[in-house]
């Protein structure tokens, strides 16, 4: 009883005093100083920095750990281990980071000589053709995550695309450049977005969850690739092998520079495209409705928007983006379509924007940094033998730091100017909700 | 409500009259490409005992192609038009399977038509295939039903697949490889517990970041040992046991009793969990957990190690089902060798309503689904394996979209985190 008396009366208390504070506080507040930009720019990028200097510091951890150099360093004493230790992961990052940019030397020497130019810059503009399928694929799951639909399919998307992309960019003859490739590259766009609509629709209509629709879409996708490469659009005398023909020149996208450079215009389409999403997400009306859609389906409801025609709407761009990093892979890179046409981008896509914040101009920075990390990891391995693999984990350690910022908060005491727990997209039972 | 009431009115649901004109599409189907590729008079032949075995042996079962193919599209375009006009109603589903029976089975006479199939091998190897999808199903109900979703159970059966055989390789002892597998599977688990349950991250990022890790790990300890070096990827299997007796029943004997331990394991498995869930205080509190854990909690049941539990566990399984492929299987890992199988694994849980009898059902169906494909294509038949194994997920789509079942929910909280309100 008496427990409770004094609870009542604290909260009296609190209620009576309220009336005064609250307008104390508020002309309090207005004299208090708002955080500066470069203070919200630390804020908003400390945990990503955080997570992947943690995520690079786990991956030499794990290089340590498997190499089995070390262990036999160690058994010869304790400091020759720590030497061997620190050997390894030098060498390695080092490899890594100039496989990634190429050699600071050789590029001066380039530049002052001028020779061999394109051997100096071949390894950045390598960087730069990797970077184009992350960061398109990286919008899709993005711009899905901002109209509230969890994109998982990216992987099916990407191949559908470039399947569809092939299937044009190998059927028209005599076609000029400038119809064919568009055309091949719209046909990608068409057959990600198909692919991403099934399941937005899904959604709307029956509630299915798109998480799980994707996941099996991925699937389908790939039986169905791996039907029409070994089958109809079997390269001529390939042997069965999921491979298919060449697509004709006038489909392809032009390379910017000279043959030894493979940077491709696709690239610079790409980083349009991203600040044509970044200024549709947050300076247009349409892009706002797709986030209040995606940030609170009821408020967005009363606003009076069509909650079911936004979340198709979000799955379909969401997967004509994945379609079209599909066919600017074929087109661009490739040339022809393979089974190894995605090789995990659409769920590296997932690590990605989320790393970006889902924020379209934060996904060229991200996608920038798994561009390098991809294309260093193959001088990497070619030098020191380690597995290319370790990008992967590297990626996972960020993508799990990223999602669980409280435990990068716990490990480097950082505080943040708000907490933040945004609400994604939840599952609730695989849905049949509605 | 409004459809039980249409139902009384003595109007046709629409879904039935839809399911009506399928089977009607489907006999037509069977009659059109089946019946008139066939010539008259050829019989498809079915062999009825597995290859190699001599306990249980059954004659050949030799068919008439033509006639009973025939036979089976007017049954089908009959069911097709009474539902389509008067409604099956509650028998619906029930036909629905014995339509779906019926059309595989006629596939199956058109492509072995003037051919040998043996189907007690196809039998056989639906079984073993399932294997891994029904443990991997099992792994998801036990996380499910506490309230987590584990999309994880890929990541965790490739690190089970890798881990036995690294460890059978070194030690020769499947045993010990099946255990230490398992403990694999169930360390990942562990994390992904941790990652959702302490942190609260979201379930479906946390277990991507599991497989990303896990598809990642595994290629890297792959390509830096297991492909130089021969004796760490060469491990013994688990042998094909005959129970005694069972075995000699024809042709079921030789099918379900005569094969690998995985697969009575699998049985066993089934019982157990089908038991403990919905038969013990344990399986109760867990799934009261994945109902509602507020009210749980209330009644003084632990949400968080009741999840723990049940995550980690789910873990085990799936190690246990990853095991399947290098201790079962192949006797060796190879980098992603998984294919998805916990990707359907998840679908033959939803398709099986979260209940493990029905998921094994389900894990059956998509494993004969897979053995259909292979023996199909090794006939040579006009209609190509890929698309037969489409089979699973096109199925798995259409249970989730409500289409046929009608058990497509889930645990109620499964998914959403738990905030336990502080006092």
């Amino acid at each position: 009883m008496d427990k409770e008396n004094k609870g009542l009366n604290r909260e009296q208390d609190a209620k009576k005093m309220s009336t005064e504070e609250i307008f104390l506080e508020e002309l309090s507040r207005k004299k208090a100083p708002r955080p500066g930009f470069w203070a919200k720019f630390w804020d908003a990028i400390q945990i990503p920095l955080l997570a992947i200097i943690s995520g690079l510091f786990l991956g030499a951890v794990i290089i340590v750990v498997t190499s089995a150099d070390v262990y036999v360093a160690f058994g010869s004493g304790i400091g020759e281990g720590f030497r061997t230790m620190g050997s390894i992961v030098g060498n390695a990052y080092k490899t890594l980071f100039t496989g990634a940019f190429g050699s600071p030397s050789k590029i001066i020497e380039a530049l002052r000589t001028g020779e061999k130019i394109s051997r100096a810059f071949k390894p950045i503009t390598q960087s730069l053709v990797e970077t184009t399928p992350y960061l398109l694929s990286g919008m899709a799951v993005a711009l899905g995550f901002r109209s509230g639909v969890f994109n998982i399919g990216g992987e099916g998307q990407i191949y559908i695309g470039a399947v569809a992309a092939t299937f044009v960019g190998l059927s028209f003859d005599g076609l000029p450049q400038a119809v064919h490739m568009p055309l091949a590259i719209l046909a990608g766009i068409i057959g990600g977005a198909i692919w991403g609509f099934i399941p937005g629709w899904l959604k709307a209509k029956t509630g299915a969850h798109e998480v799980i629709n994707t996941i099996m879409m991925n699937y389908i996708a790939l039986r169905l690739v791996e039907y029409l490469l070994t089958g109809p659009m079997t390269k001529t005398g390939g042997g069965g092998m999921p491979i298919s023909n060449s697509v004709k020149p006038t489909a392809r996208i032009p390379l910017v520079f000279a043959p030894p450079i493979t940077l491709h215009w696709g690239f610079f389409l790409a980083i349009l495209i991203a600040i044509a999403a970044w200024f549709f997400l947050f300076k247009t009306t349409w892009g706002f409705n797709l986030q209040m859609a995606g940030a609170n389906k009821h408020a967005a409801k009363y606003a009076g928007l069509n909650i079911s025609l936004w979340t198709v709407l979000g799955m379909t761009i969401s997967g004509a983006l994945a379609g079209l990093c599909g066919s600017t892979q074929v087109l661009g890179v490739t040339y022809s379509m393979g089974l190894g046409v995605s090789a995990g981008y659409g769920f590296d896509a997932i690590a990605l924007a989320l790393l970006a914040n889902n924020n379209p101009l934060g996904c060229i920075l991200s996608a920038l940094l798994f561009g390098l990390l991809k294309t260093g990891s193959r001088s990497m391995m070619s030098n020191t033998g380690i597995p290319l693999d370790i990008v992967s984990i590297i990626q996972a350690f960020i993508l799990m730091f990223i999602a669980a910022p409280a435990i990068i908060r716990t490990v480097f005491r950082v505080k943040g100017l708000k907490e933040e727990n945004k609400a994604l997209v939840t599952v609730s039972g695989w849905g049949g909700d509605k | 409500m409004s459809e039980q009431e249409r139902i009384q009115g003595g109007r046709v649901k629409l879904r039935d009259r839809i399911v009506g004109i399928i089977f009607v599409v489907l006999g037509l189907v069977i009659y059109l490409f089946f019946y008139k590729a066939i010539a008259s008079g050829t019989v498809s032949t079915f062999i009825m005992t597995p290859g190699g075995i001599t306990r249980g042996v059954v004659g050949n079962w030799i068919i008439p192609a033509r006639p009973v193919l025939i036979v089976l599209a007017m049954i089908l375009i009959g069911i097709g038009i009474y539902q389509f006009f008067f409604g099956l109603g509650k028998q619906g589903n029930l036909f629905l399977a014995l339509a779906c029976v019926a059309f595989v089975f006629s596939f199956l006479i058109y492509v072995s038509a003037g051919k040998r199939l043996n189907l007690a091998s196809l039998f056989s190897s639906a079984l073993s295939m399932a294997v891994p999808i029904t443990l991997a199903s099992f792994s998801g109900i036990l996380c499910e039903r506490s309230g987590i979703v584990n999309i994880a159970i890929e990541g965790m059966m490739l690190m089970g697949a890798m881990v036995g055989s690294i460890v059978g390789s070194i030690t020769k002892n499947i045993w010990l490889a099946l255990a230490m597998a398992m403990i694999g599977g169930g360390l990942l688990a562990l994390v992904h517990a941790w990652m959702s349950i302490k942190y609260k991250v979201n379930q479906i990022i946390s277990g991507t970041v599991i497989n990303i890790f896990s598809m990642g790990m595994t290629s890297y300890i792959s390509s830096m040992y297991l492909q130089n070096i021969q004796s760490l990827n060469k491990t013994p299997r688990f042998p094909s046991v005959s129970i005694p007796l069972l075995a000699d029943i024809p042709f079921i004997g030789p099918i379900v009793f005569y094969n690998s331990l995985f697969v009575y394991g699998m049985i066993l498995l089934m019982i157990i969990l089908q038991f403990a869930l919905f038969r013990t205080r344990w399986g109760l509190r867990l799934r009261s957990v994945g109902e509602h854990p507020k009210a749980a909690d209330t009644l003084g049941i632990n949400v968080y190690k009741t999840q723990y539990t049940a995550v980690i566990l789910g873990g085990l399984m799936a190690g246990f089902a990853g095991a399947y492929f290098s201790l079962g299987s192949v006797g060796r890992f190879d980098e992603g060798m998984t294919a998805g199988k916990g990707y359907i694994g998840l679908a033959a849980m939803i398709f099986g309503g979260w209940n493990p009898f029905n998921a094994m059902m389900a894990g059956i169906l998509f494993g004969f689904a897979d053995a259909m494909a292979s023996s199909v294509s090794i006939l040579g038949s006009s209609i190509p394996g890929q698309f037969i194994n489409m089979l699973p997920y096109v199925v798995t789509m259409i249970v989730l979209a409500g289409l046929v079942g009608g058990h497509s929910t889930g645990p109620a909280a499964s998914g959403v985190p738990y905030e336990k309100e502080s006092t």
